[in-house]
């Protein structure tokens, strides 16, 4: 076969940035993402670095200065203990960024392989487990927790488990419908024509493919877990004292806005739903460039 | 409507000049075009895909995308300048003087909404009573020859055929009576036989209507059928130019000589050559073009081709922008004319014996027979070929052969005399290996997240059984054996144009040397010149490996190219079957009569052909008796209604299902050659 003297096929010379870079210029010109993560970035920076600023011990008692309202010396008051509101919102994202993201982690690899599982079987397979998602989904979370908590008493493992277990039928359900279509292609057929295990048809040829749909659902689901991992610590099914938690905070001091002691609730409110605002717009953000 | 005395030209573009923002560059897609339609002309726009045909379509509409600017030149849509149109003019000329049909006419009817309503809205736009308008919709569908408008003016798009969609297409794109009628691509999605009756349907429609007509098509044979004149356009530039016959027949320009010699033609087959292709690629958009466009890519190309830009040269009549045209039919061949071959496959045993095997599905509570009743064996190193309109169950029963779908029980496969399972998983892994397939799409068929190199080298492990440093040297071989460079194996599937996919993934299915490959219409979604370099390797590692092929396709001419055998499928059974040259020449069943008349040829002048009417019927409640008795041309009467045919011998290996005794097949066919003649 060597009579044949045409030229080799050249690479056509068109383009060729990677998909990856593509998606990062597309973030970097994308105003909600930029904003969301500035905003996200300075709560991780808080809690990763935000004792070293924070003018007073976020956890000293300090009765003689309590229910002080902002002024000079305590910008955000001081709550029923006399403690520093502007410190304790400062370092308060400590716990909650730790929670959250695993939990969602949990939900995201938990759900991921569910949604493989039910997306390649089908039929019977998908039937049962989807069937029982279901189920679990018309469950409240709180219900579950109540029920955790019992179980395996409160701790952070127990929220994480909680949380990430309840969401992971909703990412399942993603990740499904995203397979469904993926298995229809040719390249699943030529895997199986070479006799791949299922698991390796599914980790390795498909899961790279629905990528983009879980990384999505993925950040949407962030901002979810923040806020559930915030009600809960706020009806003392979370994180427990004497952390400085933000919805621990406003769980603790709820019952003094009655008598007028609105900071020691506002500051705490508005720092969960900055962060809640900051990953929803960079899973805005992350959506719109995978959509492109 | 008056006629003015002289008339203006239907389409003139002056210079024209397109080009495409992207990443804030102006990519340059039609450069200096210049062409003239005369009215009631019909000019053939030809060439490959990224040449920029279907820019100059929505040029002369002003309706290119949001990224597209004209950036030099004048467009003049009988005698008007549409470029200087304001907004309300441009809409008046729209429904007033210019029409489209596209190319999926699924796409450009709304699903929505009934026939009915969507073609009488136009008829309403000049301002008639409802009635009226609904009247005049019924008489354009008449027009286009359906058969029964009133009912189709309740359906749906999606309750009618592709065919019928593009009747209805063209009804719509004549309503406003236009002075010119542009049809892009506008049979490319259906079968030969459906486009035959949809181009017959434009051919007469045009003795009908003043129209001129801007034909775009890839398919060299389509528009040679239906146009007086042809422009070929290469990288957005008019490369050459004349009437239809002169430039198929005597063509002056390299590019259009190395794009017909690329068509497997009057009967060419693997055994005595290899097509010619055109080596390298089209300059991609935007790129730089010092001298002639085509001079990368050109063997007579020498310094002056590569500096200086040929300008169109007059040859009496017709154009060529070639410094050099009066030697382009000396262009030199890039593959050898002939080869020799050692053809002595006779009296082995088959690779592949099938017997009585069907596939039935079950579709909403109705049994569906996709195949039934196919028998047949491949010779090793044979290729067989499966012919046949869409739904005639091809491709089902490709993939019942490789076990992607199980086969009903009760047939028999037999692999090199072993008994072949009908499922996959229960096959031994040197079946599964020795048996392959090469998808239609590679984008579906090579997984986008992997390198070329990670896929490939995956299947020399799982089929091959190889591994480290074993595996690694057999891949560059692999690489090489595709004409590929090792260069291609660490990018990703994207990042190569569609002629190197279709090598990848054939390379993927000789990794465990397989005694059979499944090709199912490989080169379907490729421009020709790249479709004969695949058809060419494709033959090639045939003649090296001895592998056999089942080769399916709705090109007649490609599958003549590379088959040894044919099978006609219609509704899952086989209508004929025999050695290639025999189907081919015949006498030949009915159906392969007709599937054979609908192709256009660019060798034949116009003929009288045999025409199949209507679609094939559903599978769930297929006709008594003969299956292929509702639609035949040569039906005998009420026993082709209610006895099916046995498979009759013709001659040695050459049966076909036909009540119709083959002496007088024989005589009826040679009677038709005779009128033709």
């Amino acid at each position: 076969m060597s009579a044949i003297g045409a030229k080799q096929p050249e690479l056509p010379s068109s383009s060729t940035r990677g998909p990856v870079a593509e998606v990062l210029v597309s973030l970097s010109l994308s105003g909600s993402f930029l904003t969301g993560l500035v905003i996200v970035a300075f709560w991780v920076f808080c809690a990763l670095f935000g004792e070293h600023f924070t003018p007073y011990d976020p956890l000293a008692d300090d009765i003689i200065n309590s229910l002080m309202p902002p002024s000079a010396e305590h910008w955000f008051g001081t709550d029923q203990l006399g403690r520093d509101v502007f410190s304790r919102v400062i370092v308060g994202s400590r716990d909650i960024l730790t929670v959250a993201p695993l939990a969602t982690l949990l939900a995201t690899v938990a759900g991921t392989t569910l949604g493989l599982f039910t997306g390649y079987f089908r039929g019977l397979v998908d039937d049962i487990i989807s069937r029982v998602l279901e189920a679990f989904m018309a469950i409240p979370v709180v219900i579950v927790a109540l029920l955790a908590i019992v179980a395996l008493g409160t701790s952070k493992s127990t929220v994480i488990i909680v949380i990430g277990l309840s969401f992971s039928p909703i990412i399942a359900r993603t990740v499904r419908s995203a397979v469904l279509s993926e298995r229809e292609l040719d390249y699943v057929a030529a895997a199986q024509l070479r006799r791949e295990s299922a698991l390796h048809t599914m980790f390795v040829e498909i899961l790279p493919n629905v990528v983009p749909p879980i990384l999505v659902e993925t950040t949407v689901r962030l901002g979810y877990a923040i806020f559930a991992v915030a009600t809960l610590s706020f009806m003392g099914f979370g994180i427990q004292p004497p952390s400085p938690d933000w919805g621990l905070s406003i769980s603790s001091n709820y019952g003094m806005i009655a008598g007028g002691f609105w900071w020691t609730v506002l500051f705490d409110a508005l720092a969960i739903a900055s962060l809640v605002v900051g990953v929803n717009l960079v899973a805005d953000g992350v959506q719109g460039a995978l959509n492109d | 409507m008056t006629e003015p005395t002289i008339k203006e030209n239907a389409l003139e573009l002056h210079n024209l000049s397109v080009a495409y923002r992207v990443s804030r560059r102006n990519r340059a897609v039609l450069r200096d075009l210049s062409l003239t339609i005369r009215p009631g002309e019909a000019y053939g726009l030809v060439g490959e895909s990224g040449c920029g045909k279907s820019t100059v379509a929505l040029s002369v509409v002003r309706y290119l995308p949001r990224n597209g600017v004209i950036t030099v030149g004048e467009i003049f849509l009988g005698g008007q300048n549409v470029m200087k149109l304001d907004g309300e003019a441009l809409r008046r000329m729209r429904a007033e003087s210019v029409s489209m049909v596209y190319q999926d006419p699924g796409k450009a009817l709304n699903p929505s909404i009934r026939i009915g309503p969507q073609l009488t809205e136009i008829f309403e736009l000049r301002a008639i009573s409802r009635q009226m308008a609904s009247d005049q919709a019924i008489a354009m569908l008449s027009r286009v020859r359906i058969s029964d408008p009133v009912r189709v003016m309740q359906r749906y798009p999606h309750q009618l055929s592709g065919g019928m969609q593009q009747r209805v297409g063209i009804a719509m794109a004549l309503a406003n009576d236009p002075t010119m009628l542009i049809l892009d691509e506008p049979t490319t999605g259906l079968d030969a036989t459906v486009e035959a009756e949809v181009l017959d349907l434009i051919g007469r429609l045009r003795q009908e209507l003043s129209a001129s007509i801007l034909f775009i098509s890839h398919n060299l044979a389509v528009v040679s059928r239906m146009c007086d004149r042809v422009g070929v356009l290469y990288a957005g530039m008019l490369v050459e130019e004349g009437s239809t016959e002169e430039v198929f027949n005597n063509p002056r320009h390299p590019y259009t000589v190395a794009l017909l010699r690329c068509l497997p033609r009057g009967g060419q087959r693997k055994d005595q050559i290899r097509l010619d292709t055109i080596p390298g690629f089209l300059p991609p958009p935007g790129a730089t073009i010092n001298g002639c466009a085509f001079a990368d890519r050109c063997a007579l190309a020498d310094a002056r081709c590569h500096n200086e830009l040929p300008p169109l040269h007059d040859l009496g009549g017709r154009l060529s922008r070639c410094h050099y045209h009066e030697k382009a039919q000396s262009l030199p061949r890039t593959t050898p004319g002939n080869i020799s071959t050692s053809s002595a496959a006779a009296l082995l045993e088959p690779v592949l014996r099938i017997e009585g095997l069907n596939k039935t599905y079950a579709s909403h509570g109705h049994a569906l027979r996709a195949v039934n009743d196919v028998s047949l064996d491949l010779l090793p190193g044979q290729t067989l070929g499966l012919v046949g309109e869409s739904g005639s169950g091809k491709t089902t029963f490709a993939r019942l052969l490789l076990g992607l779908i199980p086969a009903d029980a009760g047939g028999t496969m037999q692999l090199e005399g072993k008994p072949l399972a009908p499922k996959l998983e229960s096959r031994t892994a040197d079946q599964v290996k020795a048996m392959q397939i090469v998808f239609q799409n590679p984008d579906s068929a090579l997984n986008r997240s992997h390198s070329i190199r990670h896929i490939m080298g995956r299947a020399l492990h799982t089929l091959a059984g190889l591994s480290g440093p074993a595996l690694r040297s057999r891949l560059v071989d692999l690489v090489h054996s595709v004409r590929l460079t090792e260069r291609h194996l660490s990018v990703k599937p994207r990042q190569l144009s569609g002629g190197l996919k279709q090598r990848v993934a054939i390379a993927r299915a000789f990794a465990g040397d397989p005694r059979i490959v499944v090709c199912d219409e490989p080169t379907s979604a490729l421009d020709v010149s790249v479709q004969a370099a695949i058809l060419n390797l494709l033959a090639d590692l045939q003649m090296k490996e001895s592998v056999s092929y089942i080769f399916i396709s709705h090109d007649l001419a490609v599958v003549r190219y590379l088959s040894d055998q044919i099978a006609v499928l219609y509704l899952g059974r086989i209508l004929e079957l025999g050695p290639s040259e025999r189907v081919f020449s015949g006498p030949h069943h009915p159906y392969t009569e007709a599937l054979l008349s609908a192709v256009p040829k660019l060798d034949e002048s116009e003929r009288v052909r045999v025409r199949l009417d209507g679609e094939i019927p559903s599978a769930i409640n297929p006709p008594s008796g003969c299956v292929f008795h509702t639609r035949c041309p040569r039906k005998i009467g009420a026993i082709c209604e209610v006895e099916e045919p046995p498979l009759f011998t013709a001659e040695p290996g050459h049966t076909i299902r036909c009540h119709i005794p083959y002496l007088e097949l024989a005589r009826l066919q040679n009677a038709q050659e005779e009128i033709n003649a």
